[in-house]
């Protein structure tokens, strides 16, 4: 660890509030050179807001940000950029139809002399990738377009492009949600060179692993305030997590769920479901109050499988049986009809609603399934949302306030009631505990399992798929194992733990 | 459908200035009398005056909520007020009015194919019609305006009076009193709203929408409709060129004037209402001003630009930032 005595980013006091909602009271960071920071805290405690006003997007109502001991006021983006404040933001923003190069130098295109026409100088542009790319280690054809690479690959453009221009602070919001364990590897690699470069970096993550791994120092927020400042080396884990959950330190949360589920008859079969170049044909069979598992890796076709269970994509071949129909779906709408609920992975663009209300949202799909007639009385839907909100925990001003002013945890469990609120046979959830904190994550997955696991065995079937291993098997009955997009095998609970999925994951196919 | 107030403030005040600034420069612009047992006078005039627009705002304002647009609005008035121009004569005023009706009816279902089954451009997709329109109107009378003499019952609609008010405000308010009600007793506007704002989410939590996208378009056409049998109906003729022409581009400002947002989403009936009655307000207002014809678009432009500026988000983004 390099770090200096001197911060060279430091907020203090920092309040921003929101109609009705406080959102940041009295928060304070410092930032060091040489440093990686891990800003860690449940949902809603604070970390987007404070971020948004590092970067200039908001603008605080009270306290103080200096920079290298100036007092700084970002009012835009642009100023906390020309500052040398760079972040990268959850969703990767750039545009996949350009070429890496151009995604890395928009915006600030090297250009020729004035003798030359002023034009852009291509040339220089695709030199310039290149040697951003070359400081993290990365070889790759900056001509192409950026559709062309992974996500994970994506993301260091991302980075590259926030580190271009002379960067001081470089600021992380959840670069890893996306992202399998090789790219996060490779992600840290970089992360830690730019380190040694005396880079201060700030990383948003839920995962304490990464934190571990990574961090220096990390701040604990907790209900928009800043709980406290500590060294990496001196947190232990269980301390970290009471911190952000805000429990007493000796109270460790212990759950141990042996219990075999009382599996009733036959839910959702799929039979040599496939669609080219999405997923091989595929026999899947989900029963009655059952959780079933889907482990993979990133693009072994989980989500693939999930969109032609619930006739997002149309299947190329085979059918889908429940226990009112079989055939192929052509849209949700039959798959809906059929009592099969799917909550997307992607919640920004294939789930909320962002300018409608959290209760709008919570009740469009059971709306939609009734069709144009009012499934009931204004008092009853707001009833109904209530409802929701208080059961699952929703953090929201009122049932009234537009869901995209939700943090991104609070999003996901109105999506969640969204769906609980058709009473599904089968409920397929693709990455639920995506983006949010432990504590929420836990939670969800003893929801998950309450709601399949009904003493009369009329639980729901859900289909539970996560890019976390440990909660896969967590909370799964049985485990289907992808490799490639196809199915590698499926495991009944106990049969197998961590190291022998991975097993599984890493054979090699038989030659084909 | 709920309108928020704060939502309507903002045209409410540009048609209040409005007013006020007519009624100080234009002699009795606020005065009302009644003569014939009908209520006359330059409010009276506007409110009839707007009448077609306000249809075509109404209609535009549902289109524009689903992100779409539709700009063929001018080529179906002149499609329907053609038609019944054509029939009314020999087949009589209902057989008229039900074929400029079903007319408008086959323009809708042809925009909504375009958009929703075959995925255009909605400005591309009604663009066709808005060229084929006039032509396929001009073909029905030669190319000729077509003036209808009898019977006088055609001229009601667009001439008439009910209860001492002119008809065509009877229609207005008709229409926008059945679109609140369809949004408030159904679930339509819900599914609108959803579209225009995200329709990929819309579609996965099971939102026809296809099915909205084209109903949007066959009601569009069918409001335009009625704005073109009101026009004929007062100039007592078909005029396949000029009746309603670029009554889209005013139906479009209207909506925008009234507060809502070209990339879809939220809308507001009302507020397009009262942004059709700015348009006809600043219109009739520049008329009795004795404004030189050659100027009248000028003072119109600025006055549109700066209601639009105070609309803009860039104020209220300033203010909560």
């Amino acid at each position: 660890m390099a770090a200096s005595a001197v911060p060279v980013l430091e907020l203090s006091g920092i309040h921003k509030g929101f109609p009705g909602v406080k959102a940041l009271s009295d928060v304070r960071l410092r930032l060091f050179p040489g440093e990686v920071h891990a800003l860690m805290g449940q949902n809603g405690a604070g970390k987007s807001t404070l971020i948004k006003v590092l970067t200039g997007l908001y603008t605080p109502d009270a306290g103080e940000i200096r920079l290298d001991g100036q007092t700084i006021a970002p009012s835009r983006t642009e100023d906390a950029q020309s500052l040398g404040i760079r972040t990268v933001y959850q969703e990767v923003n750039l545009c996949t139809n350009l070429s890496v190069a151009e995604n890395i130098c928009a915006g600030r295109f090297p250009r020729k002399s004035l003798l030359g026409g002023g034009r852009i100088d291509w040339g220089a542009v695709n030199a310039e990738a290149r040697r951003v790319l070359a400081q993290m280690d990365l070889d790759i054809d900056v001509t192409a377009p950026l559709s062309r690479y992974s996500l994970s690959v994506q993301q260091m453009v991302a980075i590259a492009r926030a580190l271009r221009i002379s960067a001081r602070v470089l600021i992380l919001d959840e670069p890893t949600s996306s992202l399998d364990d090789a790219a996060v590897q490779r992600l840290f690699t970089v992360l830690r060179r730019l380190r040694e470069q005396g880079l201060a970096i700030l990383f948003v993550t839920h995962f304490l692993e990464q934190t571990y791994a990574l961090a220096d120092r990390i701040t604990v927020m907790r209900n928009g305030e800043t709980e406290g400042e500590y060294l990496a080396s001196e947190l232990s884990r269980l301390a970290l997590v009471n911190k952000m959950v805000g429990a007493p330190p000796d109270q460790q949360p212990t759950r141990l769920d042996s219990r075999a589920p009382t599996v009733g008859e036959l839910a959702l079969k799929a039979e040599g479901l496939s669609r080219r170049g999405a997923l091989h044909p595929l026999d899947l069979e989900l029963r009655r109050g059952e959780v079933l598992g889907l482990a993979g890796l990133l693009g072994s076709g989980r989500t693939e499988t999930a969109r032609l269970l619930f006739g997002a994509d149309a299947a190329d071949a085979g059918h889908v049986q429940t226990q009112g129909r079989t055939g192929r779906w052509h849209s949700p709408r039959e798959a809906i009809a059929a009592g099969v609920a799917f909550c997307s992975e992607d919640r920004k663009h294939e789930g909320a609603i962002l300018d409608l209300s959290v209760r709008d949202n919570i009740l469009l799909a059971l709306q939609a399934r009734r069709g144009l007639r009012l499934v009931m009385s204004r008092e009853q839907q707001q009833a109904l949302a209530d409802d929701y909100i208080r059961r699952l925990g929703i953090k929201t001003a009122s049932a009234d306030t537009p869901i995209g002013q939700l943090s991104g945890g609070n999003q996901q469990k109105a999506l969640l009631a969204r769906w609980l609120a058709t009473e599904p046979a089968v409920l397929i959830l693709d990455e639920p505990t995506r983006g949010i904190d432990v504590r929420a994550k836990e939670d969800l997955m003893d929801a998950v399992r309450a709601l399949a696991h009904k003493e009369d065995g009329k639980g729901m079937s859900i289909l539970f798929i996560s890019s976390e291993l440990p909660e896969v098997l967590h909370c799964s009955d049985r485990v289907l194992v992808l490799r490639d997009r196809r199915a590698a095998g499926v495991y009944r609970r106990g049969e197998l733990d961590e190291r022998s999925v991975l097993e599984v994951i890493a054979t090699e196919p038989a030659a084909a | 459908m709920k309108f928020p107030m704060n939502t309507l403030a903002r045209p409410l005040a540009a048609l209040a200035l409005l007013l006020a600034v007519a009624a100080i420069f234009v002699p009795g612009f606020l005065h009302l009398e009644i003569k014939d047992g009908h209520l006359y006078g330059s409010l009276v005039d506007i409110l009839h005056r707007a009448a077609p627009l306000m249809l075509a705002a109404l209609g535009m304002t549902l289109v524009i909520a689903t992100r779409g647009i539709d700009v063929s609005v001018g080529a179906v008035v002149a499609i329907a007020g053609t038609v019944a121009c054509v029939l009314v004569g020999s087949h009589g005023l209902a057989v008229a009015f039900a074929a400029a009706l079903g007319a408008a009816l086959l323009c809708g279902l042809w925009n909504g194919l375009l958009v929703s089954a075959l995925g255009l451009q909605p400005i591309i997709a009604t663009l066709i019609l808005m060229v084929a329109g006039r032509g396929l109107a001009q073909l029905l009378t030669d190319g000729q305006i077509l003036t209808v003499y009898e019977p006088a019952s055609f001229f009601w609609l667009g001439g008439g009076h009910l209860l001492g008010l002119p008809v065509s405000l009877f229609v207005v308010a008709a229409v926008a009193g059945l679109t609140a009600q369809l949004m408030k007793r159904t679930a339509l506007g819900l599914f609108i709203q959803t579209v225009g704002i995200n329709p990929v989410a819309a579609r996965l939590a099971g939102v026809r929408t296809a099915a909205i996208v084209f109903f949007v378009y066959v009601y569009c056409s069918l409001g335009a409709s009625l704005a073109g049998l009101i026009i004929a109906s007062n100039i007592k003729s078909a005029d396949a060129n000029n009746a309603g022409l670029l009554l889209e581009l005013d139906a479009i400002l209207a909506v925008t004037l009234g507060g809502g947002q070209l990339s879809g989403g939220k809308f507001s009936l009302a507020g397009s209402l009262i942004g059709a009655l700015i348009i006809q307000t600043l219109t009739s207002t520049i008329y009795a001003l004795g404004v030189p014809p050659q100027v009248t678009m000028v003072v119109k432009a600025v006055v549109v630009f700066a209601v639009c500026i105070s609309q803009s988000s860039f104020w209220s983004s300033r203010r909560t930032a």
